[in-house]
């Protein structure tokens, strides 16, 4: 047998240096004895192997299998550096046997690393910190933690990372960690009576625990599975986990049987205090009413699946009301009409035909998004003539409270909506049209309507005709 | 009346708050306190510090300022009309517990409700003022969840993204005339409205912090809900449906199912009855089929309005749709890999890779899965096939689990 020493019971890096060795000196893994301390060494005094010739010259490893080698060292398994060392030399033949996992070398590997990743995992969620009598808020504190595995160096980056502003120590059988707010140190192995054995705090720990469990819901093993029982003596908690369990059936029960009680006192007199609601449809006498209550429409299904009724915005002494068609996916959600893109492209060609968005009144013909679902986007639909008549309601009473001069219709459904029948917008939009009271309508297309153009040419086109309808538009108002 | 010590608020404020099922500490920006400011980090993963007996994880001090309140949800504990008892915590009070609890590595951080006091403003003002002194105070660097209080103003609500992590704001119920039925003061407009703004304002920040680090972060864990299930007589496919529109619209990171519970001092008007914990568990796999493994609801649910509580969804579409089996690991493609039931993500990720190397044998799909017992019936593998039993009547029977006691009143 061949002896290689390592510095610890998870010395990656020694063995890394001692299997490399080994490797070139062309020694099988079956003939090694790992020795991780000084004590080892005595039962096993054996002189370490001269390299051998003819073993092989290079080693190649890939990053994954060096990320798989530090996880399984640290495992309990005394077998760990054989198995490693086996690995290596195989890779040499096989550079892709990690992808391999039905492989029964890498699938006892993994199955090793994992065990390792979970044990660390679990010391970073179940280490309890207890405060060192006379401690301030940043401590000494101390916790007594006993891993399954030997991972306590490799769990000291996460302690120093959280509690960097803190003083601690970790103390477990196979070593500890102190950290005194700058630095790390190693220190030897501990026992349970080095820690304190209380702390202030826990009894509010518990209570916490205690509170927090429904005992209408009990799924213990669940929790075992999650929290296995070998980690439950040096949890403060788990002293409350057999009384809770066995007091749950009869809580439970209490609570489905207990008779209901009358309101308290502070109730009834909430109840006078109700807020009244916004004016419902029939009561409304302004634009602040109108835009209360639409928020409740129920006049259309719409309502089902928008986010909220997008009501129109602008002055309430505006000279033109522009009218579109929906809002969409952004309108929706901000609650604001001709905010998303199309909104950016109304903006951009107001201002270029000499218009101030914020001196109009906007709005759309439709008040709710429609859209279909697929997988987690929403593509938008066009409203049929039932919605846009069911929305004429409100659209009715802004152009009521704004009594603007011009209206411009956006789109065929505004024009649709606007003129109360179907009409080609091609046609509408060279005529001179009215509402049913006189007021002077325009007829242009709706910003999207630019957007959806493919052709580059196309769209620079179109879009230097509707800058230059809505310059009719600004015309027209500075001529009244 | 005396006053109630910390320790007399603690118990009635975390007692109030469990029946909120949202735990989740994970996805946010990572943070550490390396360089010797601050106290507390963040991984990424979340860490689930304790686990009670009704099986949830407890990763954050889950209470709410106060249990007083002025609304009075049917469902709720904390109702005007309930005599459970009252507490109210300062937010000093909660500041303290929650640096006491994570210097002592029981939580990764705090999640903060509370019943409504006053006014929707004055009690989202109060939860905000929690976060504020935790993190501009205390350096706290740790989790924080908000609970956004319905009808607050947009201002406070954007300002409540500003020092938590991760807010969210419950739809209650699967239908909107279920919520105007039990929860006469909560308007379902307001809390859409306020996860509509919400989406746009997490987008924008995560777009200003993809262009530069030093943008101010806004609730980077995203947004969640929670729905009751069981208190209303919605249907699964209701709930699965609702849950589907409710993540295409507010790119929600989860949506919670919470088996309704019974609640001491309950009202009347409510199923006196235990928690229906297995359709719970149903509604996340079903969820967890249309997030991940590229199930549309439809699919799930067949002809049903219910999901089968014997079987899981996925085993349950399987035996309806026996024609699309065995499936050839050695040759077919991850979509239909991952209908197959016993098979998750990873487990086919490691068949995709191992497969490259050898035509996968039985035993060797025994190694990169959990178990073979339901996976054996729907898969061809190298010198296997299922024989006839796929096409047996008695399948679904033999892959039911044994009978158990699943509940406490059975």
């Amino acid at each position: 047998m061949i002896a290689a020493r390592l510095n610890g019971p998870a010395d990656f890096a020694g063995w890394r240096r001692e299997a490399r060795r080994l490797a070139l000196a062309g020694i099988q893994p079956e003939a090694v004895d790992w020795l991780t301390s000084e004590d080892d060494a005595g039962l096993f005094a054996m002189e370490n192997a001269t390299p051998v010739a003819g073993g092989s010259t290079a080693l190649t490893v890939s990053r994954r299998f060096i990320e798989l080698a530090e996880n399984v060292v640290c495992h309990r398994d005394a077998g760990r550096f054989v198995l490693l060392h086996r690995l290596l030399l195989r890779l040499q033949d096989e550079p892709r046997l990690l992808e391999n996992a039905a492989d029964a070398d890498i699938a006892r590997a993994e199955a090793m690393a994992r065990s390792v990743r979970r044990d660390l995992h679990k010391m970073t969620a179940f280490v309890r910190f207890r405060a060192v009598s006379g401690a301030s808020e940043d401590g000494p504190f101390i916790a007594w933690f006993e891993p399954e595995h030997f991972i306590l160096e490799r769990a000291a980056a996460f302690f120093t990372a959280r509690f960097g502003t803190m003083i601690w120590s970790i103390l477990t059988p196979q070593g500890s960690l102190h950290w005194d707010g700058v630095a790390l140190q190693y220190g030897p192995a501990a026992s349970k009576a080095d820690a304190p054995d209380g702390d202030a705090i826990e009894a509010y720990w518990l209570t916490y625990y205690a509170s927090i469990f429904n005992p209408a819901r009990l799924k213990p093993k669940a929790m075992k599975s999650e929290m296995p029982v070998k980690y439950w003596r040096n949890l403060p908690e788990a002293e409350l986990i057999v009384p809770l369990i066995a007091s749950a059936a009869r809580r439970a029960e209490d609570m489905v049987m207990r008779a209901p009680t009358q309101p308290p006192a502070r109730h009834v007199r909430q109840l006078r205090h109700r807020p009244e609601l916004p004016a419902d449809e029939s009561a409304i006498t302004s634009w602040r009413d109108a835009a209360a209550a639409a928020q409740r429409c129920t006049r259309c299904d719409l309502h089902c699946h928008a986010t909220q009724t997008v009501f129109g915005e602008g002055p309430l002494d505006a000279r033109v009301l522009f009218v579109g068609e929906q809002p969409g996916d952004k309108e929706d959600l901000a609650g604001r009409p001709f905010v998303g893109p199309a909104g950016q492209v109304f903006d951009r060609a107001m201002k270029e035909a000499g218009l101030d968005r914020a001196r109009a009144y906007v709005t759309n013909a439709v008040k709710h998004f429609k859209f279909q679902l697929r997988g987690k986007r929403r593509i938008h639909e066009k409203p049929n003539v039932g919605e846009i008549k069911a929305c004429r309601f409100w659209l009715d009473l802004e152009l009521q409270f704004v009594k603007p001069r011009f209206v411009v219709a956006l789109g065929a459904s505004a024009l649709r909506s606007l003129t109360g029948h179907a009409s080609s917008l091609a046609s509408a939009r060279d005529r001179e049209l009215a509402l049913e009271d006189g007021t002077p309508l325009l007829a242009t297309v709706h910003p999207s309507f630019l957007l959806r153009l493919p052709d580059e040419d196309a769209r620079s086109r179109e879009y230097a005709r509707f800058v230059a309808d809505l310059a009719r538009v600004q015309q027209r108002i500075f001529r009244h | 009346m005396a006053q109630l010590t910390v320790l007399e608020k603690l118990q009635i404020l975390s007692d109030a708050a469990k029946y909120d099922a949202s735990c989740a500490s994970s996805n946010t920006m990572k943070r550490d306190s390396r360089d010797g400011k601050g106290l507390g980090s963040t991984t990424g993963a979340g860490i689930c510090h304790s686990y009670a007996p009704d099986g949830r994880c407890i990763s954050l001090l889950k209470i709410l300022l106060t249990n007083f309140c002025s609304f009075d949800c049917v469902f709720c504990i904390n109702r005007s009309s309930s005599n459970v008892r009252r507490a109210r915590f300062s937010v000093e009070e909660v500041v303290a517990l929650t640096l006491n609890f994570y210097r002592r590595n029981y939580i990764e951080g705090l999640f903060l409700s509370s019943g409504i006091i006053r006014s929707a403003d004055y009690t989202m003002a109060e939860l905000i003022r929690v976060a504020e002194t935790l993190r501009r105070q205390h350096g706290f660097l740790g989790y924080i969840h908000l609970k956004l209080i319905p009808g607050a103003s947009r201002d406070l609500i954007e300002r409540a993204g500003l020092f938590a992590d991760r807010v969210s704001i419950n739809v209650e119920l699967p239908s909107e005339a279920a919520l105007a039925r039990f929860a006469p003061e909560k308007q379902a407009s307001e809390i859409k409205s306020a996860m509509g703004g919400l989406k746009l304002k997490i987008e924008a920040a995560r777009e200003e912090r993809g262009k530069s680090e030093k943008a101010p972060a806004f609730s980077p864990a995203g947004q969640s809900t929670q729905m009751i299930i069981g208190a209303d007589g919605a249907s699964d496919s209701a709930v699965l449906k609702r849950s589907a529109w409710l993540y295409g619209s507010f790119g929600l990171k989860r949506v919670y199912y919470s088996a309704f519970s019974p609640i001491p001092d309950a009202s009347r008007q409510l199923p006196l009855q235990p928690p229906p914990l297995m359709r719970e568990h149903r509604l996340y796999q079903a969820d967890w089929l249309t997030r991940f493994y590229g199930f549309e609801t439809e699919e799930i649910l067949g002809r049903n309005e219910m999901l089968d509580l014997d079987i899981d969804p996925k085993l349950a579409w399987a035996l309806r749709e026996r024609g699309r089996f065995p499936v050839d690991v050695n040759r077919a493609d991850r979509e239909t890999l991952l209908r197959v039931p016993g098979l998750g993500t990873r487990s086919v990720d490691r068949i995709l890779t191992t497969r490259r190397f050898r035509r996968l044998r039985l035993e060797d799909v025994g190694r990169l899965t959990r178990s073979l017992t339901t996976i054996r019936h729907f898969i061809l593998a190298e010198g296997w096939r299922p024989g006839s039993g796929l096409d047996a009547q008695n399948l679904r029977a033999r892959l039911m689990p044994r009978p158990r006691q699943l509940t406490l009143f059975p």
